[in-house]
């Protein structure tokens, strides 16, 4: 089998380039991360990746693979046809091979405040919610950072800097939606304006790559209904 | 010593999971100068990937309290852990929870609104009693919830997070003192000195000491690799936990959860065998009871599949929605690494090494602590440690499911107060010591020399593959002597390894290389003391010594790495403010 990878090393080269490798023996239920780990100790000690839980909930290893931002632990080589091609995730700058900077990505999701604000005193116990208030939050909290969303989103390749992106916006949803928390007008206030929230325009690649399944252009949207509320 | 960039801080945290987070977070809140420094950015570190849930006597669902958490944790420990701690822990449990709940943490609910309890394995009401459900989940995404929530209240507290940055060795001054740390800037592959007054060590298991595991790729056991450079013991290391239910021959984690909603294990005869082993509690018997027994089960030809190498987890009858609703994340793991929906199809499973319930030796405020003398200890002033690197001891030979979140938070959290009045007796940073630094780097230097060595990966692969065959389940004398003689000789080929890649940005090879040091040392410390410890404790079973020897042995070992010397402590029998419970014959 052929694996196509993009190196790019800032100490030595001038440009980046896909270099090939090819591995003997695999198995259709091989995971992508394995073909790139046993490249590393096989063939090339210099391949640079990250990866940590290899079972898709860290969300360290994202990266775009035959095109299409994935997991690399939990994308088969049977899923992917005779060649595999992998680049580092779209738009974000290369530190190394398959590493990018996400500092962009980290920043827009610390802006959203994703923490519960709250105003009324704590309760001796739990705060009640009902278990149909806490179904709302399904499909909002799994979410893992692993950027494949954002770095898939041609609004925030062209505006990572003032455009909120999916990942960040699916976590100012989960807080919106999270019946405990009482920051809503603070939450839309924040997100108000051309950029931050309205330069989603319903693409959806987001929710097409999500590796957990999640659909931030749902929830995208319903930020969007609830910002209208707000301001009317 | 070479012009090296220095930070200071009040306190530093090294490690960005549960433990380290919670401590941060108690830190910042106190006003004090907190940086955490995390070789993963913090939502990849592996409390992420903890299932099933936290315990805590709410009795949300069933009648609990904490004293029956308690006794359940002492004899799930096989009565090795320190009862002083372990009330510490039950006690506070609730209140944590609570904290938690408050913070965000998104918890599965119940129709009247509180959090979801579910029932857990070693759990029980009344001393021993009916089961007991004291598990609170969020689904089966419970550490994932717990981590991100913690992360998110560090935002707010506005932590300064030193992100892929990895911890090469303490720095110590001549009278004992911790000072700080020198790091690696992963993406410069600079190194960074960060002195601070207080130093924590929070950097999580070593499961990957073993071939097949659930832990991440992460979890090299750095922060105990430091501490036995740094001259500290580590304590129980011959109690390792494996896991009963892993996908067979893969190694992810399936949570006792599955059990715990009802699920249940099988042999190739259809037959319920847990029923024969633990006759009360089933398939919610102790880990190690039921490790042994499927591993039992195999070896006696009960196994399934063509190789008669597995069992099977069965939850099919609890039907599509309760596996969905309750259990959504090992489903989706099953469907993808198996092509096997749980809900249709039993699961594959093998037990699988999983957790470190050994560790840097720490009393119940997280203070590092050396033996003075037999029967005393003596704390190391400026060093602390929390979660599944440190033995404080909760989990002494067996940890119970749900404990483990339970102690990051709890000590994660008691370790920051005592830090907070640490700082307060400790105005200033103390003299760095320029040769404690220079060691440190030497460490890194060394990975500069080139050769055609041994490969980090073919070495690390040998390693994995002989502690799972000579430190397993089940142990004996001949079985570790041999161990203990091929750990060894790894240790000594690890002086020929070299790296091929000697750039500075972002290598990962290097990082590796430091790892696989660190790996050695924890492996070296387990097979020793498990070799010494003539008896049959929790999750160390000698088909040599199969009774536990309370006479003997109802203390705990402490291994040095400097002669691989074994010195013995006593367990704490005595709680805060209940009656000891003594040790009697652990039946489940």
């Amino acid at each position: 089998m052929r694996i196509s990878i993009y190196r790019y090393n800032p100490e030595t080269d001038q440009a980046p380039y896909m270099q090939d490798y090819r591995l003997d023996e695999v198995s259709s239920e091989t995971m992508v991360l394995e073909l790139l780990t046993r490249i590393k100790a096989e063939q090339d000690e210099s391949l640079s990746f990250r990866r940590s839980c290899g079972e898709g909930v860290c969300g360290s290893d994202g990266m775009n693979i035959n095109g299409k931002n994935r997991l690399a632990c939990i994308t088969p080589v049977g899923e992917l046809g005779e060649s595999i091609e992998i680049r580092p995730l779209p738009g974000m700058p290369v530190i190394r091979d398959l590493i990018v900077d996400l500092s962009q990505f980290y920043h827009q999701y610390r802006s959203v405040k994703p923490y519960l604000i709250t105003h009324d005193a704590e309760p001796e116990i739990e705060r009640l919610q009902s278990p149909q208030e806490r179904d709302r939050l399904d499909g909002l909290y799994e979410c893992i950072l692993c950027a494949c969303c954002s770095t898939s989103c041609p609004s925030f390749w062209w505006n990572p800097d003032k455009f909120r992106g999916p990942a960040a916006l699916l976590q100012a949803a989960r807080f919106l939606e999270d019946s405990r928390d009482q920051g809503t007008a603070e939450r839309l206030n924040e997100l108000d304006g051309p950029y931050r929230l309205y330069r989603c325009h319903t693409i959806m690649n987001c929710t097409d790559v999500c590796p957990k399944h999640l659909n931030p252009s749902e929830a995208i949207g319903k930020i969007k209904k609830k910002m209208l509320k707000h301001i009317i | 010593m070479k012009q090296i960039p220095r930070r200071r801080f009040d306190a530093l945290v090294i490690g960005a999971g549960g433990g380290g987070m919670r401590a941060a977070l108690q830190l910042a809140q106190a006003e004090a100068s907190v940086a955490v420094v995390s070789k993963v950015f913090p939502t990849r570190s592996h409390t992420v990937a903890a299932q099933g849930g936290i315990n805590a006597a709410l009795a949300n669902v069933l009648p609990d309290n904490w004293h029956w958490h308690m006794y359940d944790t002492i004899k799930g420990s096989d009565y090795l852990a320190d009862q002083d701690a372990v009330e510490y822990m039950c006690r506070a449990a609730a209140h944590l929870v609570y904290e938690l709940e408050h913070a965000g943490v998104p918890f599965s609910r119940l129709d009247n609104g509180k959090i979801y309890q579910r029932p857990f394995g070693g759990q029980s009401q009344s001393f021993g009693g009916p089961q007991a459900a004291r598990t609170c989940a969020a689904a089966d995404r419970t550490g994932h919830a717990i981590l991100h929530t913690l992360y998110q209240q560090n935002i707010r507290a506005r932590t300064h997070f030193f992100d892929e940055f990895f911890a090469i060795d303490l720095i110590k001054d001549d009278e004992g003192h911790i000072l700080g740390a020198v790091v690696l800037e992963i993406e410069t592959g600079e190194p960074l000195i960060i002195e601070a007054k207080t130093t924590l060590l929070a950097t999580g298991g070593a499961g990957r000491i073993f071939r097949t595991n659930t832990n991440a790729r992460i979890n090299t056991g750095d922060g105990m690799g430091m501490a036995l450079r740094a001259g500290i013991p580590l304590q129980d290391m011959e109690f390792f936990q494996f896991h009963p239910t892993g996908i067979a021959g893969k190694g992810m984690l399936i949570t006792e959860g599955a059990r715990g909603e009802g699920g249940y294990l099988l042999n190739r005869d259809g037959e319920r065998f847990m029923e024969r082993y633990a006759p009360n509690a089933k398939d919610l018997a102790s880990r190690d009871v039921v490790s042994r027994a499927i591993y039992l089960e195999v070896k006696e030809g009960r196994g399934c599949g063509p190789k008669g190498d597995h069992v099977l987890l069965k939850l099919d009858h609890l039907g599509a929605d309760v596996v969905k609703k309750r259990l959504p994340g090992i489903r989706d793991m099953a469907l993808t690494f198996l092509g096997i929906d749980p809900a249709e199809q039993p699961i594959p499973i093998y037990p699988t090494a999983h957790y470190t319930m050994g560790g840097i030796p720490t009393n119940r405020f997280g203070q590092v602590v050396l033996p003075d003398g037999d029967e005393h200890e003596q704390p190391i002033p400026g060093l602390y440690a929390v979660g599944e690197c440190a033995c404080v001891s909760v989990h002494g030979a067996n940890r119970l499911g749900g404990n483990s979140l339970l102690d990051i938070v709890v000590f994660g959290r008691a370790a920051g107060n005592h830090i907070i009045k640490y700082l307060k007796r400790n105005r200033y940073h103390r003299r760095l010591n320029p040769n404690s630094v220079e060691q440190a780097l030497a460490r890194l230097a060394r990975w500069d020399r080139s050769g055609g060595g041994e490969r980090v990966d073919a070495l690390r692969a040998e390693l994995q593959q002989e502690m799972e065959t000579h430190c397993g389940v089940f142990r004996s004398a001949e079985i570790l002597d041999e161990g203990v003689r091929r750990i060894e000789a790894i240790k000594a080929r690890l002086n020929d390894v070299e790296l091929t890649d000697h750039s500075k940005v972002f290598n990962t090879a290097r990082i590796e290389a430091l790892e696989l040091e660190n790996l050695v040392e924890i492996a070296l410390a387990t097979v020793y003391s498990a070799r010494a410890r003539t008896e049959s404790r929790g999750a160390h079973s000698r088909v040599d010594y199969t009774e536990r020897d309370d006479k003997n042995w109802l203390k705990h070992s402490l291994y040095f790495q400097q002669d691989n010397r074994l010195h013995y402590k006593p367990v704490r029998m005595q709680p805060l403010s209940v009656d000891s419970f003594p040790p009697k014959e652990r039946v489940y």
